[in-house]
């Protein structure tokens, strides 16, 4: 690990202003589960750490039916996991959160962590930069791609968006809020993935002296959710793919839909395929396998992961099942 | 009265031998009391890192220190392999730093400028047709007239690819040691090893290959406590050198343990097998004919020649044919059970496709070849395969290949024998009888986890007539009567036969003390439940503590040696297993529902800590079938997964249900002891291809079976 500075500022003007302005100069501290492990393989080598925390009104979940749920970035993944109000009203949320298999994971990864953190495409992790490149040649498409996107995968990024989040909050309208120097912001979720095209970018819509303060869900009442990962072990593992779904119902039949894919592109994938196989119909094994089919049609597998074609069309096949078996 | 002094006892009289008893140093280990080398830390200790290739083939062409020497902190750089050095896989050791701090290690090695030529290497080895002249054939061997034998018209003939992947040791704690040259010229270290009698001799030679003077007898390893080794921690290694260098060069204690991902990659791999197997068979099952034609690598060094067809070696008419291929994937070592896995799976799946294509149950196949297996063991296995069947409801749960079931989830079982010697090592200890009644026995052995520390105590304790808590065990220790390396299944037969022959002996000199004072011939005593007594008669006798009074200030000491008179152990034991899968025709996934083995192993003398190495022999074995692989990359020749994110290995979750079953009573225990490490690793990964393919219906030709070499196999055909 380089050698670094390090600040844990009490308030988030302070910790903003300790905040550099291009990216590699500093790096934010929440739980360090990832950051402390790029150090250490000089993945990034910050001049500066600035430590959240002091910052306890960012590790809030609160939840109210008017404005809907607020998760602190600073909140661990055990916190969402333990929140009574997300478990009745966000189900969905507590799925995708429990396919973080690792206690430890739980106890000291934030949730604003989970959605910053750095893919982990074994070509970057090696230390070939983000877009893994060799020789002034992307490793990727030639190489070792078992693990890497089927969608948005025409270059120079190929990795895969490694939140098991945001697929869900994505599905909610989840909004992103920053603090910088001028202020507040709000960024949709949606939006707030970028894939990126130079090795210096990042994969968010976050500026280098920005924090990612909060998280907001609306309230969705009736509205049914699942997600469904396909994980090759039950311990801690990443998914080879996963799907969020939320369906609202108009008596049994689909009123409207959201589904957005994990794992499978440099962001968080929606797919507006499986969403417009979904509307209008009543959600039966026939109907979610379309979806499933609808959303894996587009993908553009690499040289050595056309199986998460499959696993992508079964991973939304079966949150869509899921989801209209369960309810929130 | 047995019948040889040292015999163990009859049946019926084991007392201990063969109980269920909790290992001597559980509470300390889970507890966190237990001292691994990485715990040894005293004052002023230094840490080395070592700055290693980035490349898989490469000559060194220019290298520059200097700036690392002048770094605070740093207290020596000692160059390994110097200018004009050809390295052969990326991850090799190229300069070591000693330093005042972690930090200042990773800093002085960033500050070390090496150049390379990167020379062409190969990494990968699976498809032979790449390998060019790294592929090196051997001599083929023939018995029998295979010819005739597959030309047979009547013969019915399966023919299969099959394979098992390089996988590495990952030992939960890496390679590595303190070394503490001392002022007066004396080196201790604290090693990670398997070996803890013989590494002294091994650092001393390879000191000397470095010029440094020493003799082995100034040299002491301990080693208390070891985190896994598993065939990897034999040889004090590279480092093991390098560390006494950094010692003796700073004047201080030096702590060298590997990283983590170094550890995935150089410091442990099982060489890989490949291969097309045809065998001919009757149509009553009686098998005719082999033919192989294998590859695998196990870097540039030798791949291992796995014994096939394994188990049923008596097979007539074989054709044999074996390529090595030199690849820059790092060396290869010893992993539990060297060359068996990779023979059971080639043998264990080739026999299960003729069983198919026969229209046989798999299990009456291999019984009905069971002459072919070596003579001593052909019992065992046909009573092993009804145990086994019978705990995994084979009648009930098994099936012609394809699960007929309809739906998405598909269950099969499949089966799998093995073999292993397991002979005892050679082993000396020292036993003394204190006058306070205290019993200590000193071997230079070491616990790899297995319960060693466990059945010394319970050998010396039935012996003596004492509980397991009056025995003091004392290994580790290079300083104690010399005892063999724990490998090749070997520990239990040498500590047992030296600790009970060391015991008895001991025993009898207190006899000839105490029979005076009970008016009796030393031979018309015995030691039993804390006493001395005249046999059969408690009435008359001391306690133990009374008995060694007698001693006076002398102390008891007796040599114990293993080999040496009247039987104690054995070598050659069976083993069968029925792995019982689900297979999500949808995802690929395979999930274990149940792994069932029958295992023997002699005279058992803790069946806790035996069946607990089962239990750990089928997690292992679940977790290489399914998980584990070493990722080489073609274009860069690095490993692309040097971490326990991407070397995926089985959870709790992941393991299924496990079911063991030991095997005793006569037969089995009149032969002794005999060592139980590696069998039960062997079969996993033959059972669990043959559960998957009997439940989906086609098989997936090589492991780890991962959900992609699943649906690629379905789409071949099958019950997707």
């Amino acid at each position: 690990m380089q050698a670094f500075e390090y600040a844990a500022p009490k308030t988030l003007h302070e910790a903003v202003g300790l905040l550099g302005s291009s990216w590699g100069e500093t790096e934010i501290l929440a739980g360090g589960t990832d950051l402390v492990s790029a150090m250490k393989d000089q993945i990034t080598t910050p001049k500066r750490v600035v430590s959240l925390k002091h910052l306890a009104e960012l590790r809030r979940v609160e939840f109210s039916p008017s404005s809907g749920l607020r998760i602190g970035a600073l909140a661990t993944i055990h916190e969402l996991l333990d929140s009574k109000e997300v478990q009745e009203n966000y189900p969905g949320l507590i799925q995708a959160a429990d396919g973080i298999r690792s206690e430890q994971l739980r106890a000291m990864g934030t949730v604003g962590g989970e959605l910053l953190q750095r893919p982990r495409c074994w070509y970057y992790r090696s230390g070939f930069g983000l877009l893994a490149e060799y020789k002034g040649k992307p490793l990727v498409p030639d190489g070792d791609n078992r693990y890497h996107a089927i969608f948005g995968n025409s270059g120079p990024a190929y990795f895969v968006s490694p939140s098991s989040l945001a697929p869900m909050l994505i599905c909610l309208q989840a909004k992103a809020r920053l603090h910088g120097p001028s202020g507040s912001r709000e960024v949709e979720l949606s939006k707030f993935f970028v894939t990126p095209t130079s090795a210096n970018e990042r994969e968010h819509d976050i500026k280098p002296n920005e924090i990612l303060t909060e998280i907001v869900v609306p309230h969705h009442p009736g509205v049914h959710m699942a997600v469904y990962e396909v994980r090759q072990k039950e311990a801690l593992d990443w998914p080879l793919a996963a799907a969020a779904v939320a369906l609202h119902m108009s008596g049994n039949s689909v009123s409207k839909s959201a589904v957005v894919l994990g794992h499978v592109a440099p962001v968080p994938w929606p797919s507006p395929e499986a969403e417009e196989a979904l509307n209008g119909k009543e959600v039966s094994e026939e109907t979610a396998e379309a979806a499933g089919k609808a959303a894996a049609s587009k993908a553009t597998p690499l040289s050595k992961n056309g199986y998460k074609v499959q696993l992508t069309s079964v991973a939304v096949k079966r949150a869509v099942l899921a989801a209209a078996k369960g309810g929130a | 009265m047995p019948k040889c002094k040292y015999d163990w006892p009859e049946a019926g009289d084991r007392g201990l031998i063969g109980e269920s008893i909790d290992r001597v140093d559980g509470a300390v280990k889970s507890s966190g009391r237990a001292r691994y080398s990485y715990d040894v830390h005293p004052s002023g200790m230094l840490y080395a890192r070592m700055l290693t290739c980035p490349y898989a083939h490469a000559k060194i062409t220019s290298m520059d220190t200097s700036a690392a020497e002048k770094l605070p902190g740093v207290k020596a750089v000692l160059v390994i392999q110097p200018v004009g050095s050809e390295i052969q896989w990326a991850g090799d050791e190229i300069v070591a730093v000693a330093t005042t701090s972690e930090a200042a290690a990773d800093d002085a090695l960033r500050l070390i400028k090496v150049e390379y030529d990167q020379l062409p290497f190969l990494v990968n080895e699976e498809d032979l047709s790449k390998a060019g002249d790294r592929a090196k054939p051997s001599a083929e061997q023939k018995s029998g007239d295979p010819d005739t034998a597959f030309k047979d018209p009547d013969a019915v003939i399966s023919e299969g690819y099959y394979g098992a992947q390089v996988i590495t040791h990952c030992c939960l704690e890496t390679h590595g040691s303190m070394a503490d040259w001392r002022p007066d010229g004396k080196l201790k270290t604290w090693s990670s090893t398997q070996s803890v009698s013989d590494l002294p001799g091994q650092i001393g030679e390879g000191l000397r290959l470095q010029k440094v003077d020493i003799q082995n007898s100034d040299i002491e390893t301990v080693c208390q406590y070891i985190g896994g080794g598993f065939g990897s921690k034999f040889s004090p290694d590279r480092w093991g050198i390098v560390v006494a260098q950094l010692s003796k060069q700073t004047g201080k204690p030096v702590r060298l343990m590997l990283e983590r991902d170094q550890d995935l990659e150089v410091a442990g791999a099982r060489p890989s097998y490949y291969g097309k197997v045809r065998v001919a068979g009757k149509k009553d099952g009686t098998i005719t004919g082999w033919d192989s034609d294998t590859w695998g690598t196990g870097g540039m060094g030798p791949s291992g020649n796995p014994p096939v067809p394994y188990v049923l070696e008596g097979i007539p008419n074989q054709l044999k044919k074996h390529t090595r291929v030199n690849t820059n994937i790092g060396p290869s070592r010893a992993w539990r059970a060297p060359n068996h896995p990779q023979a059971a799976i080639l043998t264990m799946c080739a026999l299960d496709d003729l069983a198919d294509k026969l229209g046989m149950d798999p299990i009456e196949l291999l019984k009905k070849n069971i002459d072919f297996a070596p003579e001593i063991l052909r019992q065992a296995y046909v009573e092993e395969l009804d145990k086994a069947a019978e705990l995994a409801e084979w009648k009930k749960y098994w099936h012609p290949r394809g699960d007929k079931t309809p739906g998405h989830l598909k269950r099969g079982l499949g089966v799998s024998i093995h073999t292993w010697g397991g002979r005892g090592h050679a082993s000396t200890c020292l036993i003394a009888i204190h006058p306070d009644g205290s019993v200590d026995v000193k071997l230079g052995s070491q616990d790899l986890g297995t319960g060693t520390r466990t059945v010394i105590a319970i050998t010396v304790a039935q012996t003596l007539g004492l509980p397991v808590d009056g025995v003091n065990v004392m290994i580790g220790d290079s300083a104690y009567p010399k005892s063999g390396a724990s490998g090749g299944s070997t520990t239990v037969g040498g500590v047992s036969g030296s600790t009970r022959r060391g015991a008895i002996d001991a025993r009898d000199q207190l006899f000839a003390v105490v029979a005076p004072a009970l008016g009796v011939e030393p031979t018309q005593l015995e030691s039993v439940n804390g006493r001395i007594q005249v046999t059969g008669d408690p009435s008359k006798s001391l306690s133990w503590k009374q008995a060694c009074a007698k001693l006076g200030v002398k102390t008891i000491e007796a040599q114990g040696k293993n080999p040496g008179q009247c039987k104690l152990g054995d070598s050659g034991v069976g083993g069968a297993q029925i792995a019982d899968v689900t297979v999500d025709t949808e995802t690929g996934l395979v999930k274990i529902n149940r792994m069932v083995a029958a295992q023997d192993c002699g005279l058992i003398i803790d069946m806790k800590t035996a069946e607990s190495q089962v239990y750990g022999a089928l997690t292992m074995g679940v977790t290489y079938s399914l998980f584990e692989e070493k990722v080489m990359d073609d274009q860069t020749g690095i490993m692309l997964n040097p971490n326990m994110e991407f070397y995926k290995l089985a959870g709790i979750g992941d393991i299924g249900e496990l079911v063991v079953h030991m095997m005793t009573g006569p037969g089995y225990d009149e032969r002794g002891v005999i060592g139980l490490g590696e069998p039960p690793v062997i079969s996993p990964g033959a059972a669990i291809c043959n559960a998957v393919t009997n439940a989906i219906g086609v098989r997936v030709p090589t492991i780890p079976i991962t959900p992609e070499k699943v649906l690629a196999a379905l789409a071949k055909g099958g019950m997707a």
